[in-house]
Parts: C-alpha cells; sequence; structure tokens
C-alpha cells in the first residue's frame, strides 16, 4: 500500500505530460480515442501508440537499468539491426521459430555481454564502449542481409510482429508483460538497490562486496536482450529485415524515453515504470504528430518543442519551486527536498 | 597519352576486325558509394554485368560512403591508365581537383545516377534518371487509371529535404494538375522505409474514417509502400482495390505485391546505368563522338498487366 | 563594539530559515582587520549556514551585513568576491587539470589583442606565489601538486581577488603537521597585512596555534565570542556542546596478550610498490593502532588487510586456517569490514537513503536474489540509528544531506550490520566535530569489550594511545616499530615516526 503510494507520486509527473499530451492530440483529432474491433483485434490510434510503442519501450526498459549504473548504450539501435538480420536469416532457411528466436535473442544477449566486457572488465567509458557496436553493428547487420531487405515467409515469426492476442497486438503484449516483469524483478529482489548503488558510487559499493563486474555485464546484457526483443518485433512487422533502417535512431528514442520518464542520466534512482510511460509519451508525440495532418517539414520541430516543454515541467526547479508552492500552503511536511 | 593511344588502339581495332567490338580489352575503373541500399547493389552487379557483356576489364572500387575513398581510388585508376572512369559520387561538391587530373590524363569520366557540381567540361556525361519525371509517369498512371472519377490520394514521401522527395512530389503534382477530381489529402514522411511507410499508413486510415476516404496511395518508394500496403491488409482493406497503391524505383518485392494483386503500379529507377553509359563511352572512343552532357535513363512504368511475377523472378538475382 | 572602526565585518541579527528548520536565529558576529576569528560548532551549529550568507552563497531573511562600515547585500559569491570577501574550502574547488598559474587567474587572464599571454599570467603567478614562500612550477597542472600547495594556490587566488576578509573553510583537514605549519604561517602572514581572517576547523589545537578570537554558534544560535587567550580549552569544549565532555584520554587499556590466543595473523604480509611485507597478529577483542605520517603506508595497509590491493607476498591466517582476501568480496566473506578514510569517494552512497546504506553490506554479502525486506531494513536502521545515536531526521534521509560524523557512524552501522569479527577503521574520527568524536571513540572501545578485532589508523595521536592494546608504527612504506603496553605514549610514537625521518626534507 505504502509502496503503490509511492510510485504513483513517483509517477505522478509523467502521467500528468501524457495525460496532457493525449488531450492535445484529441483537440487536433477528435476521434483518437475511438476504439473498434476489427478482425478480432482492437483497432484505433491509441492501440497505434501502444503498438508503435514498443520497440522505444522494450529499448527502455534496458536504457533504464544501464543508465542508473551510470552507463549508456548507444548500440541497441544497431543490435536491433542484428537481431533482426540474424531471425530473418535463420527463417530464410527454413528453421523452426524456436530456433530462430534462440538466435535472435542469443545474439542480442551476446552483443549485451560484449558491451559489458568492454565497460566492467576494461573499464572503456560506457559511450565510447558502446559506440563501437554502435557503428559496427549495421554492417555487422548488413554482413547477414548480404546489403538487401531479407524478407521471410514463417507465419510464426510475423505473429510477433502483427498477430494479436486477446485482441491486443503482440508487441504490445510483449512490451507490457516483459517491461512489469523485469520492473517488478528488480524491485522485489535486491537489484534494484545494488545497482543504484554501484550508479551512485562504484568504488564504495565494490568496496561494501557488491559484485560490481558482473551487475554491469547483466544491466547490458539485459539491454541486449531488451533490443533483440525489439529486433524481432520490428523485422516481423515488416516481414523483413532492413539492416540499413531497423531501429535507426532509436537508441536515442530511448535515452529520451528513461529522461522523459524522470531517471537521471547521472546514474542511481530509476524506475523502469516510469521509462515505460516516458516511451509512451514519446510515440503519443509522434503518433499525434501524424494524426494531425502537419506537413511533414513541422514533425522535428513539433516533437522538439513538446519534449521541451515536458521536461521543463519535470525539471527539479520547477518540482521545488511545486514544493515550495505546496509547502506554503500545506504547512511544511517535505521540508529536506528544499535542500536539493 | 594514354587516352590517345587507346583511342587509335580502338580505331585500329575497329578498322581491321569485326566492327561492333570496339570495346574489347577496355579497362574501365568504377568508383561505387557502397552498398547502403539494395538497388544501389543491384546496381553493382549490373554494372558487372554491363562490363562482363562488352568483354571489358571492370576494376571495382566500393567506397564505403566516404568521399575521400572515391577521391582516393580515382587516383589510383588514373596512376594505373585505365581507359576510362565511372562513378557514382556521394556528395555533389568537391571534385574539381581530381576531375581535372582525370582530364590531364585524358581519361573520360562517366558520372552515374547522381551528378556533380563542377564545371561540365570535366566529365564526359552524367547518366542519371529524371526523378521528376518518375513521379510524374506514377502521377500519369493515376489520372489513366481514375478516368475522372473523384479520389482522395495520400502520399508518402521519402526522407523530408531529400532531393528524391522533392522532385517526386513535384513530378507527380505537375501531372496531376488539370484533374480535379484527383486530391491529395494527406502527405507525410516514411523516411523511405518499410517501418515508417506502415507506421504513417495506419495514421493515415485512422485520419480518414478508416481509409474508406481514400482511393490512393503513392509512395515516393516501393519499400515504404510494401510497409503501408500491410497496415491496408490489417485495416481490413484489400490493397490494390479498395485502395490503389502506386510507387517508384521498380524493386523486387513490389513485383510480389503487384503478382498478388496488392499493389497496382511502379514506376522503375533503372539500376541499369552503365548500360547507356557504356554505349556512349564505346560511341565516344569509336567515332570521337561527344555524347550529351546528360543522358536520362528510362523511367518505365510497370503495371499488373506486365506480368509482374516474371520481372520478379528476373530482378530477384540482382542483388536488391 | 559591532559599531568600532576596527571591525571590517559586521554581522547583526542574521536569521536564515529553511522550510521546517531555523538555521541561523539572530546572529551577530564581527570581525576586526588583522585578526583571525576561529568560528566553531558542532556539526549543524550553523557555522557553514553563517559562512553562505557571508558570501552570497545563500540570502539572508533578515538582519544586517555591513563591510568597512557599508552595509552590504552580496548575490552570489562573485559578488561577494568583488566586494573583498574570498573564500577557499576544505575541497578545494579549483580545476585540477589546468596549471597553477591558470587557476589563478581563471576568467581574468591578461590578453593581449584578445589571446592569453600566457608569460606574462606565468610570470605574475609566481611573483605572486613568491609572496606566500612558494616557489613551484606554475605552468604544471594543479593536481600534479599536494593538497597543502592546492590550498595555498587557492588562498593566492581568494585574495589576490577579494583582498579583505578570507574565510578558511576546514582548510586543515586534510593536511599533515608540516603542511598545516606551512599554511599557519601563511595565514600570519596575511594578517601582518590586515586582512580579517575567518577559521573554521575541528582541531582545537590548531584554534590555540593560530586564532585571536573564538565565536561559538550551537543549534543556530550565537553562544558567545571571547578572547582565545582568556578562553580555557575546557570552558570551549563546554560553550561547543553544552556539556561537559568525557575525558577522552584515559589510562592505557591493559595489553591484550592475554586476551587470547591470535585470531587474524599475517605473516610477511606486502605487496611491492604499495608496502614492504609486514607480520601483523590480532586478537579477538584487540584494537591494533596504525601511526605514521600522510603517505608512510598507512592506508596502503588498510588497502592490502580488506583485499583491495591483492597482497603478492605471504599469508593470511584466520584461527589458523589460511584465508582468501584477494578481494573486498573474499575479504567480506571471512567477515572483515572496513571503514574508509575517505567517505565521499569509497564509503557513502550519497543519493541512497541512510536506510539503505546501513542495509547495504549485509545485501551484497546476501547476494540479490535474498533481498532484506523493507521491514528487516527498516529494523536494522533503526536499531542503528538508536544504537549508535545517529542523528537524522528520517531514515530515509539521503546519506549526503548528513554531518560527516554522522555519515561515518551510518558506514560503521553498515558494517556491524554484517556481524563482523575484524574491523578495519581509516581515519574514523577525521572531519568530525568534538561530540562525535567522542562518541566515535567509544563506540570503538565497545566493539573491543564485544569481542571484535579491530585495527584503527589514526592521525590523532592521544586517541591511539587511548584505546590500543598495540600500536603499529610505519614509515616510508614499511612497517617499522611496534609498541606494547606501558610503551604505548604519544612521546613513543612520535619518537619512533620521527626516528629517521629528521633526513626529510621541510615541505
Amino acid at each position: 500500500m505504502d509502496s503503490a503510494k509511492r510510485l504513483g507520486r513517483r509517477l505522478l509527473p509523467q502521467f500528468i505530460a501524457l495525460a496532457l499530451i493525449l488531450m492535445l492530440i484529441w483537440m487536433v483529432f477528435p476521434a483518437f480515442f475511438s476504439l473498434a474491433i476489427q478482425n478480432g483485434r482492437l483497432y484505433g490510434s491509441l492501440i497505434d501508440v501502444l503498438n508503435r510503442g514498443a520497440p522505444v519501450a522494450l529499448l527502455a526498459v534496458g536504457m533504464t537499468v544501464v543508465i542508473a549504473t551510470k552507463g549508456i548504450d548507444l548500440s541497441v539501435g544497431a543490435v536491433m539491426a542484428i537481431c533482426g538480420a540474424v531471425a530473418a536469416a535463420s527463417s530464410v532457411r527454413g528453421d523452426p521459430l524456436v530456433l530462430t528466436l534462440v538466435l535472435a535473442i542469443g545474439t542480442g544477449l551476446l552483443c549485451g555481454l560484449w558491451n559489458g566486457f568492454l565497460v566492467s572488465v576494461l573499464n572503456i567509458q560506457p559511450i565510447i564502449a558502446t559506440l563501437v557496436l554502435m557503428v559496427a553493428g549495421r554492417g555487422i547487420a548488413q554482413l547477414v542481409t548480404e546489403g538487401a531487405i531479407l524478407t521471410f515467409n514463417d507465419p510464426g515469426l510475423i505473429f510477433i510482429g502483427s498477430g494479436a492476442f486477446a485482441a491486443l497486438p503482440m508487441p504490445v503484449i510483449i512490451w507490457f508483460v516483459f517491461g512489469i516483469a523485469v520492473a517488478v524483478l528488480v524491485r522485489r529482489t535486491a537489484l534494484s538497490l545494488l545497482i543504484e548503488s554501484i550508479g551512485i558510487n562504484r568504488r564504495a559499493s565494490t568496496l561494501s562486496g557488491i559484485r560490481t563486474p558482473v551487475l554491469l555485464m547483466a544491466a547490458y546484457m539485459l539491454s541486449g536482450l531488451c533490443a533483440a526483443l525489439a529486433g524481432l518485433i520490428v523485422t516481423a512487422d515488416i516481414r523483413g529485415a532492413d539492416a540499413n533502417n531497423a531501429g535507426l535512431w532509436l537508441e536515442l528514442d530511448a535515452i529520451l524515453a528513461v529522461v522523459v520518464g524522470g531517471t537521471s542520466l547521472l546514474g542511481g534512482r530509476f524506475s523502469i515504470i516510469a521509462s515505460l510511460v516516458g516511451a509512451m509519451i514519446i510515440q503519443a508525440v509522434n503518433t499525434g504528430i501524424l494524426l494531425s495532418g502537419f506537413p511533414p517539414e513541422f514533425n522535428l520541430i513539433i516533437k522538439a518543442a513538446i519534449i521541451v516543454i515536458i521536461l521543463v515541467i519535470q525539471s527539479p526547479k520547477i518540482e521545488t519551486a511545486m514544493t515550495f508552492f505546496t509547502a506554503r500552503t500545506k504547512g511544511v511536511d517535505k521540508a529536506e527536498q528544499q535542500t536539493r | 597519352m594514354k587516352f590517345a593511344k587507346a583511342l587509335s588502339c580502338a580505331t585500329i581495332l575497329a578498322a581491321c576486325t569485326f566492327g561492333t567490338a570496339s570495346a574489347a580489352d577496355l579497362t574501365i575503373g568504377f568508383s561505387q558509394i557502397g552498398s547502403e541500399s539494395g538497388w544501389r547493389a543491384a546496381e553493382t552487379t549490373l554494372t558487372k554485368q554491363e562490363a562482363e557483356k562488352r568483354g571489358i576489364d571492370l576494376k571495382f572500387a566500393d567506397a564505403q560512403q566516404k568521399q575521400e575513398n572515391q577521391i582516393k581510388a580515382l587516383r589510383s585508376f588514373i596512376a594505373q591508365g585505365v581507359d576510362a572512369i565511372l562513378i557514382a559520387p556521394v556528395v555533389a561538391t568537391g571534385w574539381d581537383e581530381v576531375l581535372t587530373e582525370a582530364k590531364d590524363a585524358e581519361i573520360p569520366v562517366i558520372l552515374l545516377d547522381r551528378t556533380v557540381d563542377s564545371k561540365d567540361d570535366l566529365y564526359l556525361t552524367a547518366v542519371t534518371s529524371d526523378l521528376v519525371h518518375e513521379g510524374s509517369v506514377a502521377g500519369k498512371w493515376l489520372v489513366d487509371a481514375t478516368a475522372g472519377k473523384a479520389c482522395n490520394v495520400v502520399e508518402l514521401q521519402g526522407t523530408t529535404g531529400s532531393s528524391p522527395a522533392i522532385d517526386r512530389k513535384k513530378g507527380f503534382e505537375e501531372a496531376l494538375k488539370g484533374n480535379d477530381n484527383l486530391k491529395i489529402i494527406r502527405s507525410q514522411t516514411g523516411d523511405f522505409t518499410r517501418t515508417k511507410g506502415k507506421e504513417v499508413m495506419e495514421s493515415f486510415l485512422k485520419a480518414e474514417d478508416g481509409g474508406k476516404n481514400i482511393c490512393a496511395l503513392y509512395a515516393h518508394n516501393d519499400d515504404m509502400a510494401v510497409g503501408a500496403i500491410q497496415a491496408i491488409k490489417e485495416a481490413g482493406l484489400k490493397p490494390g482495390t479498395d485502395i490503389l497503391v502506386v510507387s517508384i524505383d521498380a524493386v523486387p518485392d513490389i513485383f510480389q505485391a503487384m503478382a498478388a494483386g496488392e499493389a497496382n503500379a511502379t514506376v522503375e529507377l533503372t539500376p541499369n546505368m552503365a548500360g547507356p553509359a557504356l554505349d556512349a563511352l564505346d560511341a565516344f572512343l569509336k567515332d570521337g563522338k561527344a555524347p550529351p552532357k546528360w543522358i536520362q535513363t528510362e523511367s518505365k512504368l510497370y503495371t499488373q498487366a506486365d506480368d509482374p511475377a516474371k520481372v520478379y523472378e528476373e530482378k530477384k538475382g540482382l542483388g536488391y | 563594539m559591532q559599531n568600532s572602526p576596527n571591525n571590517i565585518l559586521v554581522a547583526s541579527g542574521v536569521v536564515k530559515t529553511f522550510p521546517g528548520a531555523i538555521a541561523l536565529n539572530a546572529v551577530d558576529f564581527s570581525l576586526r582587520r588583522g585578526e583571525v576569528h576561529a568560528l566553531l560548532g558542532e556539526n549543524g551549529a550553523g557555522k557553514s549556514t553563517l559562512i553562505k550568507c557571508m558570501t552570497g552563497a545563500y540570502r539572508k531573511d533578515s538582519g544586517g551585513l555591513a563591510l568597512d562600515g557599508v552595509e552590504i547585500d552580496p548575490r552570489d559569491t562573485l559578488d561577494a568576491q568583488k566586494l573583498g570577501i574570498g573564500t577557499v574550502y576544505q575541497e578545494v574547488n579549483l580545476l585540477g587539470n589546468l596549471s597553477v598559474a591558470e587557476n589563478i587567474f581563471l576568467g581574468r587572464q591578461p590578453r593581449r589583442f584578445g589571446l592569453i599571454q600566457t608569460a606574462e599570467m606565468n610570470r605574475r603567478a609566481s611573483a605572486l606565489l613568491d609572496q606566500y614562500g612558494i616557489h613551484i612550477n606554475v605552468a604544471s597542472a594543479l593536481e600534479s601538486y599536494s593538497v597543502a600547495i592546492q590550498q595555498v594556490v587557492a588562498i593566492a587566488r581568494a585574495v589576490d581577488l577579494s583582498g579583505k576578509v578570507l574565510i578558511l573553510d576546514e582548510p586543515t583537514a586534510s593536511l599533515d603537521a608540516q603542511e598545516v605549519e606551512m599554511l599557519f604561517r601563511i595565514v600570519r602572514g596575511l594578517k601582518e597585512k590586515g586582512l580579517g581572517i575567518v577559521f573554521i576547523t575541528h582541531f582545537l589545537e590548531q584554534v590555540y596555534d593560530l586564532s585571536d578570537r573564538i565565536t561559538v554558534l550551537r543549534n543556530g544560535r550565537l553562544v558567545g565570542t571571547r578572547d582565545t587567550v582568556s578562553l580555557p580549552r575546557r570552558e570551549l569544549v563546554t560553550m561547543m556542546l553544552g556539556h561537559e565532555l568525557l575525558a577522552v584520554e584515559k589510562e592505557p587499556r591493559q595489553t591484550g596478550s592475554e586476551a587470547g590466543p591470535v585470531r587474524f595473523r599475517f605473516s610477511n604480509y606486502g605487496k611491492a610498490g604499495s608496502i614492504k611485507p609486514f607480520d601483523l597478529e590480532v586478537r579477538k577483542g584487540e584494537v591494533v593502532g596504525i601511526a605514521g605520517l600522510l603517505g608512510s603506508g598507512r592506508t596502503e595497509t588498510a588497502e592490502l588487510l580488506f583485499g583491495i590491493e591483492k597482497a603478492d607476498s605471504g599469508t593470511a591466517e584466520i584461527a589458523g586456517v589460511p584465508a582468501n582476501l584477494s578481494s573486498p568480496r573474499a575479504a567480506i566473506a571471512n567477515r572483515f569490514g572496513f571503514c574508509p578514510e575517505d567517505r565521499k569517494t569509497d564509503g557513502i552512497i550519497g543519493d541512497l537513503s541512510v536506510r539503505e546504506n546501513i542495509a547495504l553490506a549485509l545485501q551484497a554479502r546476501q547476494g540479490w536474489a535474498r533481498p532484506l525486506s523493507q521491514a528487516e531494513q527498516v529494523a536494522l536502521a533503526d536499531h542503528y540509528i538508536k544504537a549508535l545515536d545517529i542523528r537524522t531526521s528520517d531514515r530515509e534521509k539521503p546519506i549526503r544531506l548528513l554531518s560527516g560524523g554522522n555519515q561515518q557512524k551510518a558506514i560503521l552501522a553498515r558494517w556491524l550490520a554484517t556481524n563482523p569479527e575484524f574491523l578495519i577503521l581509516d581515519e574514523p574520527t577525521r572531519g568530525i566535530d568534538v561530540g562525535a568524536h567522542a562518541e566515535i571513540i567509544r563506540l570503538i572501545e565497545d566493539l573491543c569489550a564485544k569481542g571484535l578485532s579491530l585495527v584503527v589508523i589514526s592521525s590523532e595521536l592521544e586517541e591511539l594511545v587511548a584505546y590500543s592494546s598495540r600500536i603499529l608504527v610505519l614509515r616510508d612504506r614499511a612497517h617499522v616499530a611496534e609498541l606494547n603496553g606501558a610503551e604505548i605514549t604519544t612521546d613513543n610514537i612520535v619518537n619512533a615516526i620521527a626516528a629517521s625521518s629528521v633526513n626529510k626534507g621541510a615541505a
């Protein structure tokens, strides 16, 4: 009960931002909230937001944990392309679906292991370490697809991208179940405490007996796993592996989702749920722009403006001002927030 | 010097042996941008095929998207004393110096697929498609196909600000001019990718009454059309019937869709730039006849009537 | 007195409130020309708030501040600097990777045609530092010099910029005796020139050594301002604490030799380039003190014992069984604990709560899959907050907001929660106010009585004498002497340290 309340308070700014965005879209596009059942699945713009937001939501799960360790993973977009290519190549070769999935996910974990090795064992700065795979990754994906869009027809693999279960598109179910599962895992075990500790003070954490290298490696592997799932979804969605474009720039959207979710890039305190909401905020903005019918030249400007407004609203200064205001009116209950 | 020698050699060959095989024994350098897309891979394949057909020794250099690599490749071709150079320039600027070096060495240079902003006496000719023309061929098809019936068109643009997006939009709009039955009701960028094409088409469908308000889709490339076709199907409509689909590029996958009745027409951006280029070179070397400074490739229209299944089989192996 | 023309800076009735707390309650303070004025008080007394109000880091809520008789209200530290008030903090806040000269002239480098004249700048920096008797290469990076030199550079910059009032906030906290002497020489020089100097420190000896007057704050209120010469030490401590401090210095404990068999035995233990091989035996319930100057190998010894550095010679045995101490984790598995000297970088996890900081080591040992429940963590935290008297308004408060002494106690609690048998404390009382100081010493004695084995490193020799069963003396990265029983006196320690360090040149 108490922790639910705390979570609610933590997520409040994100939910307010999301609600504002949805209202804004509703104003330019009144049919936004209308839902219908079509071909046995829910159909509507709201579902599009949930569905299209799947890759960024999944990436944000891993990115949140990596950022909490004071790291960053720039390679996720490229890892998506690699894993998608591996899945497509495996499917084209006629492998059974299970093997295809195992190969793709294994590739993602391997990519994460590589990043984790560079960061935790060789002590390379995360931004540089993951840049390696970000640059090289698309080349690797192109080697797998041989430069072309590798198309496949396996209905099982396609189902992951455009199938539906319980009237919901598969990608929605995947990111939701996976995201919640990871969030629960880290909160119900001591992982959140240990990860936050590493992110705030790595040396002191090691001196306290935390297995820092192992946990760092695990964080990057989780990020690789998330990228593999996201890669599977985008590949299955278009029934083909596009080495050049799959996941292009999505690492930045994922980082943005984490930031919009209120997790500091300096590491430490994190919330996976908040990042998921952040991913939905970003996708709502994207979908809203498409629905609005503005000329495409304005897309990026509108997106940037909205994101800036959201970040300003969430900035500690505004928060402090708000706390100050409420403290004035409601009495002094949260005094120590002032000293931040 | 070399150029003159090659010329005389070619003339001698032409004079004393069998007429048309004059290009034989030529060595030609080809500096390709890279392999960033299936189309480019097909261009490389076709260039190699065309050279082989003519008995030309083709020296191939992949620049990995870097101009400095292309300049290095050109210098190395010049040093090797090739008879001619084909280049697909990665950017438009910064070629004056190396093109002058080629000119001084009397090696003719032919630009493929893209142009440069150097003075046109620095290269023999440029073989490119006409992007505006491609758009207008697609537009004309739609004008004919709708035959005066009222039709709302949605447009999937290429990457905002890129020249194919600007020109293909312009050509299409020009072709539609004067046909008041055709109206572009929505236009949004799909970044030339399948994923974005699908996502944007989904939003078009939602925004236009579940797609009932849309009669045709024009996509600036086939990849976006392929993505959009999936979105249309998932919305419970029949692409090709409920919503006409016309796009540009003629990559193999669109022929599969056409064979299945899910796409209606595509305009070919031929990857065979080398064919016309080598023909022009041949004529130049044989008769000294300078080709025009711009050779426009054919923008051929393919429809469901053109046996798309067969075209797919032909195109499949080109590396798209 | 407030209006005496000799006063350079006068604060009267300064009030500063934070939501939920009154940090300063009508505090008066006056600083004379050419005096060193010590500002004392326990952590939380309001010293730093007062300083920050005077230097513009905070805006006071009410009250007056006059410099040279003119009312001022600095908006920020830059403003205060321009008015003539300069500040030097404990952690030198200069830029370590820039040169000494660049640091001194940062933001006001001599220019010609818009270009920085490096040679001119270096010449002027050298000249400036010469006045302080410091002759160093000013073109070298600041961080290549000792903290003491960095302090002097910071002082030189502050005086050059401001020139009327200099505030020194715990400048000596990380300096050794010689360095402190050098710093004091410089401060006295500045005093001769007529500067008013505010001096904040925890070292009472230094207060008596350097200051002319003393102002004591307690709980945000002024306790009093006195002339140093007429204020006995005991009375000063009483002013600070509000009650008489328990006598810290007492007769040395009985030697632990009869306390039981040796439990922890390190033989010929060492690491090349770090510390020469040494022998160390610790019995159950025994405190072994380690004394030595900074850089003598004290911290290196601690890091070797705790597995932060791997020993490359010798063996470690626990109760006669060889033990693996190849990493902190391995050491912890053997029930070791380590309170490091540098709390900020090696100890606390600043943004985590007091509760989480206390639970951390136990949780790390249990592994991620067996979490301590919220209730267990709360119980653990509450127990130690009470047992060690950790002063915090809330166990959920981020630990970085606590005072140094309370942070130290929380880290001690982190280890006690793991139920350790062997604790290594590196400078447990450094940078801690007098009250907390005494409590930490009492804690050490309690732990020892409970049967823990402790190794305590400290530069406070009286402390070591008070609680150690044995004392090891280090010099030049080697263990040079061991004092037992009646030998344990400060004189003997000093003699052992000084035995051959006479040939060590002055700083």
